[in-house]
């Protein structure tokens, strides 16, 4: 019984956080061991993380911690830029390195950084467009998939008059949420967002910031975001990376109030980064 | 007067603003003259062909030497005939060279087809035409309208490709992200989207190129050869604008050289007409860019 009572906290120490949460929660998606590199430079030192169903995952560090790249490793990307990855990710158990990266894609969306609507397509065609060049829906479809989505982004209302009109003749804000509705009309399980508010302003931030929380009903959700103050207000978990290392996991509430590690305290007080 | 903050700009001599005055008077010095060669070439086909532009022309067939009269139409069409073979070859190896090294070019393939591009745009028009003759008019036995799109095509592609890879080369690596995040295929991905959005730039180096080639001479000479009957068969020897004009303007009579001349100005507004054509058919739907 002494021993066991002894035993106890160096396990947790040397298994870190992600593992107590498994348990009660379904993972969607699996990280084990990866490693990122850009060319000879390693960017991800094996990070192991679970990302659970209808939760809110924020990725917080300083820039150049690894956590875009991270991201970008959850959906394939990394390797479009030209990178390489070592490790296992599944989705739902299913290996996504060992699936076709286009299908894999159509389940895992992604929301950019900046807000990036196709220049040549109306707004209208910039919901579809994902739709037509994948065929997944007939053409009686469309229509009402692209409304469902604009409502779903909470961008219907302000342009439901003029979905012929320009994609990037809309604010910034409301390009960030087509962008947001373009990836929601493909109808993925899971969407990624690469530091989506930090183009804008604070009015069009807490707007996003909305949409996440109710997006969460029906997605899981990956957030990527330098803002710590959105990391605590949208999150369920937070992760902390620093240098390409993973520190620490944990209930975003835990995280901001008790960190466990010193260094994802130093970095929320405001210590460094 | 003297309380208030009031900004004089200084009246004194300052050689940073002689400088300044200078290098923006040889700014505006060149751009004039640049302009001047296209105005003269304007003016001058204008003044000399206009006078003999009549209906005739574009609706007749070459009178023989003595007659009086008579027009161009079988030159005309055998122009526009000419571009539509030249471009049919010419613009689809072009652009796909033109995307190939834009999107797949960083290997020593893609290198060397770069440094090929550029040497084939440096090669006389004269010579395109010899590679012509010697690939189609030998073999077939006759010079021919097919021989002349072949060797226009020849000269195209260094252009078409060249300014697609820069066009497409223009799209920001954001847009075929967030086109490969939707699950959106590769290839899909590079024609849907990035094709598109780089496709007015294309369409200015696709108009470049025609109108390079609208004006060629000297690779028709042996290759489509020129007729005085009207031909639209690809088979046979065709008529051209620019053949005319040579033929006419050397011709020793004044009847035939006024015609070389309204030959000339034809030829112009014809390419001028195409460009705008084409601008408007492809004008973006959004004032954005």
């Amino acid at each position: 019984m002494q021993e066991t009572l002894i035993e106890e906290p160096r396990t947790q120490i040397q298994k870190p956080t992600v593992r107590p949460m498994t348990e009660q929660l379904s993972a969607k998606m699996i990280a084990r061991n990866v490693n990122a590199f850009f060319g000879k430079l390693q960017a991800l030192y094996d990070i192991n993380m679970d990302i659970h169903s209808n939760r809110v995952l924020a990725i917080i560090g300083p820039s150049g911690c690894g956590k875009s790249t991270f991201l970008r490793c959850l959906n394939r990307m990394h390797e479009v830029a030209g990178g390489l990855m070592t490790g296992s990710v599944t989705l739902d158990g299913r290996d996504i390195y060992e699936t076709d990266a286009v299908l894999i894609r159509k389940r895992i969306g992604m929301v950019f950084q900046k807000p990036n609507p196709f220049p040549t397509m109306s707004i209208y065609d910039n919901v579809a467009v994902g739709l037509r060049l994948n065929g997944i829906a007939s053409k009686k479809e469309i229509p009402e998939i692209v409304e469902r989505s604009l409502k779903q982004a909470a961008l219907w209302d302000e342009v439901k008059d003029k979905l012929d009109k320009s994609g990037v003749s809309l604010s910034g804000g409301q390009q960030q949420r087509l962008c947001i509705a373009r990836t929601l009309a493909v109808h993925p399980e899971v969407i990624l967002m690469d530091e989506p508010a930090s183009a804008l302003d604070p009015i069009a931030t807490a707007k996003i910031e909305e949409l996440i929380y109710e997006l969460k009903k029906d997605y899981t959700i990956v957030i990527v975001t330098h803002n710590m103050q959105q990391a605590a207000r949208v999150s369920d978990t937070t992760s902390f990376f620093y240098l390409g290392k993973l520190i620490e996991t944990g209930e975003t509430k835990t995280i901001f109030t008790s960190p466990s590690k010193k260094q994802t305290e130093d970095y929320i007080t405001g210590r460094f980064g | 007067m003297s309380t208030e903050a009031t900004y004089t700009p200084s009246l004194k001599f300052s050689w940073r603003k002689l400088w300044n005055r200078v290098m923006l008077g040889l700014c505006l010095a060149s751009a004039l003259a640049a302009l001047v060669p296209l105005l003269l070439i304007f003016f001058y086909t204008i003044s000399k062909g206009a006078g003999y532009l009549n209906l005739d022309f574009f609706l007749e067939m070459p009178k023989p030497v003595g007659e009086e009269g008579g027009g161009m139409a079988n030159a005309i069409v055998g122009t526009i005939i000419l571009i539509a073979t030249g471009s049919s070859i010419g613009l689809p190896v072009g652009i796909l060279t033109g995307v190939y090294l834009a999107e797949f070019g960083n290997n020593k393939f893609a290198n060397l087809v770069r440094f090929m591009t550029d040497v084939l745009s440096g090669v006389p028009s004269i010579v395109a035409g010899v590679v012509a003759y010697t690939l189609v008019v030998i073999p077939m036995k006759h010079f021919s309208a097919l021989a002349g799109g072949v060797a226009m095509a020849i000269l195209m592609i260094p252009t078409v490709t060249r300014t697609t890879e820069e066009m497409v080369r223009l799209v920001p690596d954001s847009f075929r992200e967030a086109g490969l995040a939707l699950g959106i295929p590769r290839w899909k991905t590079t024609i849907q989207i990035v094709l598109r959005t780089a496709f007015r730039g294309i369409v200015t180096g696709v108009l470049l190129a025609i109108a390079r080639i609208a004006g060629e001479t000297a690779p028709l000479l042996f290759t489509a050869l020129g007729n005085r009957f009207w031909s639209t068969d690809l088979d046979q020897p065709i008529a051209s604008l620019t053949v005319f004009i040579y033929d006419y303007a050397k011709a020793p009579f004044e009847d035939w050289n006024n015609q070389a001349w309204t030959a000339a100005l034809v030829l112009i507004v014809l390419i001028s007409l195409l460009s705008f054509a084409v601008r408007f058919v492809t004008r973006s739907r959004y004032n954005n860019r």
